[in-house]
């Protein structure tokens, strides 16, 4: 019974890790596949997004809900600003100046962060609601992770649906899929595009608050983990939510076991299994296979 | 009897569901001039990219000079005579008019993989690709970046190019194409004054083209050969009239 | 270097050697007289600035890591965030044989050094360089990422975190030493080592085979409707840019008499790329340029004000890939051509 304790707190463990990888990922992998447009920045939106959450609660004592709604809001706001006026213009551009733009957009970022907030880590301080452990029948186990897996679910579910059932989840399957045959079928690419950036940024400051006290927040936060939202949407197919959605579980439950049995020298396996992945199915797990 | 350069059999080429070529038997003899028309979707590009090799057939062979090089790749192609150009210029359109025709030249005669003397040492590939800028009268080009030429040069170039390789067979999708009329007379004349010893594969709606240029004419339709002939016999078949005037009322 | 248009003279179909464009491409790799300049510049600096001879060889060895991130980014057209990973192979070759007391003298330890990248780059381009953009650019970072943690992994024979201090390397020749105090030996060397790679990747960027890898970056289905072994080509530009960045990391650890894991960074792999595109990729002397504004800036201004630094970084950064993606070079260049363009125009 143990060993079968045992697994399953390793099992939520890393499900919670995963969940807060694809909350802030699955922003990065709709644009990506809908603009192709490489945003090194977006680990950028999920810290500034999360800043804005835990100093909401912190020092403005909003209530959980109320500061989220507020990450997620302002950093809708900025990323269509900076949409318009900077990303607008290098749609057609090499990947090699995407690359440079964001990464000089990361460095001011942090550098801004620094030089409001301080280079100090920001704790986040749960609401006692969600601390403390929850009876789960055949364990207990930490209330904040349950609460992340299931939130994390509830999004994907509601994306998907939102991708399925709505005319423009449609409209963004359809540019993913041929941007050209979208925009003869009368597709606004271009609003369209500001709408799914503004809200994957958005989703990116949810992911960026709520892994906090797991993650971490300081003005390195977006260098930090920018290679794990990267490999989670590359493994798991650009342009896919649900793809993105396994593949975070996947890194996040990958991780967390190594860093339990070999925390030295554990992350290897995540780059071999990321490069095998990507050698096998350079689109993907569940990428489109470009024609 | 003339002898056969290029022959496919029961060519085909299905992407999913969609056929875009069926059973294709085509021949093409050394010399020929041979013009392949038809509707727009007809399977002409596709036929192409399977004779370059740029795409696998799903079924069928294509045989050079009779032997089978279904397999074969595309750069492996072009080193046994195949060469082909494009309907949408691909050119190295930051480098001069010259420094595209030495590219092809200098990988015929394999010159291109040196990497210890100067690209300035090798004369003749330099002097071969301004003889071939000569004959296509673009010698005063030469110097000039590709993107600065107009539309109908440029398509010269990618005609250049596809010579410099001294090919047995050329293929050439629409030469023509997006060619301003004021200036197709130059595509017209180069393709007029290609070596006589080459085959010759042109795609072309342009008919003027096709009637001045080709000695036979392939009419292609919905992925199939349709009929075969001379430019008169083609252009007194009621049966392709009827597919043409359709296709062209349509617009 | 700028190829300037000439204005076409009457077409000749005699005497073709004599039709501008041939001529120009006949001396294009000709020496013009300012590319004396750098070099003049390094042996200056040796003499005026005798306190900065350490910055100077540091400043050197960037400059040859840019140079071989060129002939693979500017050149070849493969953009990677991972070209770290053959310079830190380079490193640790030297490190582990001085540490472990194995080889000491540093000339052959280049060569070894050398080899060893060339052979990670030649294993990781067969493999990589079968996919694009954004995956391969995911799978260069992870082989960065890979061999990082493997080194941290076998601290026993790599010092892990903390690395591999006071390597001993012989004097050069036997005879000119090493000294951490006078870094005069430790200039000198580098920029000999700078000097030939630098012959090697001019040369070859004249060669048939340079013009053919731009060809690829231009246009590679074109590349293969020609019949051009792309792929081979690839493979073989990129075995040669690892080898050349494995030289400045073996360069780096017998400079420093130190290697540690931040050879194998991807803060030094992103910095190399930001320094090449600053000073304008695929031009043989961006990396000249690049580094030493870099690198100057960063040494005056990183230390006193690290986060204004970082800032304003980010704002050039901005600015660069807005405004002037093809760097400074790229911006001179334009210059140079109006002010021609007006002195034409009377």
């Amino acid at each position: 019974m143990n060993v079968a304790i045992d697994f399953a707190s390793i099992l939520l463990g890393g499900l919670a890790a995963g969940t807060v990888l694809f909350i802030v990922s699955v922003g990065l992998s709709v644009t990506m596949g809908l603009m192709g447009f490489v945003n090194l920045a977006h680990g950028a939106f999920a810290m500034f997004g999360g800043y804005i959450i835990v100093l909401a609660m912190n020092r403005a004592h909003f209530s959980f809900p109320v500061a989220l709604a507020l990450g997620f809001l302002g950093t809708a706001a900025l990323s269509v600003i900076l949409e318009q006026s900077l990303y607008r213009r290098l749609y057609r551009a090499g990947e090699l100046d995407q690359v440079l733009l964001t990464i000089g957009l990361i460095f001011i970022f942090m550098a801004a962060l620094t030089i409001l907030v301080g280079p100090q880590s920001q704790p986040l301080q749960l609401p006692p609601e969600l601390g403390g452990q929850i009876n789960l029948g055949f364990m207990q186990y930490r209330t904040y992770s349950i609460f992340l897996i299931c939130v994390g679910a509830l999004i994907v579910i509601a994306i998907w649906l939102a991708f399925e059932r709505t005319r423009i989840g449609a409209q963004i399957r359809a540019t993913v899929d041929n941007r050209r045959m979208a925009e003869s079928l009368g597709v606004n690419v271009d609003r369209l595009f500001t709408i799914t950036f503004a809200f994957g940024s958005g989703m990116a400051a949810l992911g960026g608050g709520l892994g906090a006290e797991f993650l971490g927040l300081d003005p390195q936060y977006a260098l930090k983990y920018l290679v794990y939202f990267l490999i989670a949407v590359s493994v798991g197919g650009l342009g896919s939510v649900v793809g993105v959605y396994y593949a975070s579980l996947l890194l996040g439950t990958l991780d967390f076991v190594l860093k339990l049995y070999l925390p030295k020298g554990g992350t290897i396996f995540i780059y071999v299994v990321t490069i095998l992945v990507l050698l096998w199915r350079p689109q993907g797990l569940f990428g489109r296979k470009s024609a | 009897m003339t002898d056969l350069r290029l022959e496919t059999r029961a060519l085909s080429r299905r992407f999913g569901a969609l056929v875009a070529l069926q059973e294709v038997d085509f021949k093409l003899a050394a010399g020929a001039r041979h013009a392949l028309i038809g509707p727009n979707g007809a399977g002409k590009t596709t036929f192409i990219n399977l004779l370059a090799g740029a795409l696998p057939p799903s079924r069928g062979s294509v045989l050079l000079k009779g032997e089978d090089i279904t397999d074969k790749k595309q750069a492996e192609r072009v080193k046994l005579g195949i060469a082909r150009t494009f309907q949408i210029n691909r050119l190295f359109r930051g480098l001069s008019v010259l420094e595209n025709v030495c590219m092809s030249v200098a990988e015929r005669v394999g010159a291109a993989p040196t990497m210890f003397y100067p690209v300035g040492r090798r004369t003749d590939v330099i002097e071969e690709s301004m003889h071939l800028l000569d004959t296509l009268k673009l010698a005063a080009d030469a110097v000039h970046r590709v993107s600065e030429l107009p539309y109908g040069r440029q398509r010269l170039v990618e005609i250049a190019i596809a010579i410099g390789l001294k090919p047995d067979v050329l293929l050439l999708d629409e030469p023509a194409a997006g060619v301003p009329s004021a200036e197709s007379h130059i595509i017209l004349d180069a393709i007029e004054r290609l070596p006589e010893h080459i085959a010759v594969l042109i795609i072309e709606h342009d008919m003027d083209l096709v009637f001045r240029f080709a000695k036979r004419v392939t009419v292609m339709v919905g992925g199939a050969l349709f009929a075969e002939g001379t430019p008169r016999e083609i252009e007194a078949n009621p049966q392709v009239r009827a597919v043409y005037l359709g296709q062209a009322s349509r617009g | 270097m700028s190829r300037k248009a000439v204005p076409a003279g009457p077409a000749t179909t005699a005497g073709r050697a004599e039709n501008p464009a041939a001529r120009i491409l006949i001396g294009r790799h000709r020496l013009r007289w300012w590319e004396v300049l750098p070099w003049l510049a390094a042996g200056a600096f040796y003499f005026v600035f005798r306190d900065y001879l350490g910055f100077g060889t540091s400043l050197m060895i960037t400059i040859l890591f840019a140079l071989s991130l060129d002939l693979a980014l500017g050149y070849a057209g493969i953009v990677t965030l991972g070209h770290a990973a053959f310079f830190g192979a380079g490193a640790y070759t030297v490190g582990l044989l001085a540490f472990h007391n194995i080889w000491t003298e540093p000339i052959t330890s280049l060569m070894l050094a050398a080899l060893a990248a060339a052979v990670v780059g030649f294993v990781s381009g067969l493999v990589l360089l079968r996919t694009q953009g954004l995956t391969l650019l995911m799978l260069t970072l992870c082989t960065m990422a890979l061999l990082q943690e493997s080194a941290n992994m076998a601290h026993d024979y790599t010092g892990g975190f903390d690395g591999l201090p006071s390597l001993d390397i012989a004097p050069v020749f036997g005879r000119f030493e090493f000294n951490p105090l006078y870094p005069d030996t430790q200039y000198l060397y580098t920029l000999a080592i700078l000097f030939a790679c630098f012959v090697f990747v001019r040369t070859l960027v004249y060669s048939p085979f340079g013009q053919s890898l731009t060809g690829i970056r231009e246009n590679p289905l074109r590349m293969h409707a020609i019949g051009a072994p792309v792929r081979r080509r690839l493979v073989v530009c990129y075995t040669i840019s690892a080898a050349l960045a494995g030289i400045a990391g073996g360069l780096w650890a017998q400079t420093n008499a130190y290697v540690n894991l931040s050879a194998l960074d991807l803060d030094r792999a992103a910095t190399v790329l930001i320094i090449l595109i600053l000073g304008g990729y695929g031009r043989l002397y961006g990396a000249f340029v690049g580094a030493v504004t870099y690198m100057t800036l960063e040494h005056f201004l990183a230390r006193i004000y690290p986060t204004a630094w970082q800032l304003g970084l980010g704002l050039l950064l901005v600015a660069v890939a807005l405004y002037a993606q093809n760097g400074i070079l790229g911006l001179s260049d334009v210059l140079w051509r109006r002010y021609r363009a007006r002195r034409a125009t009377p």
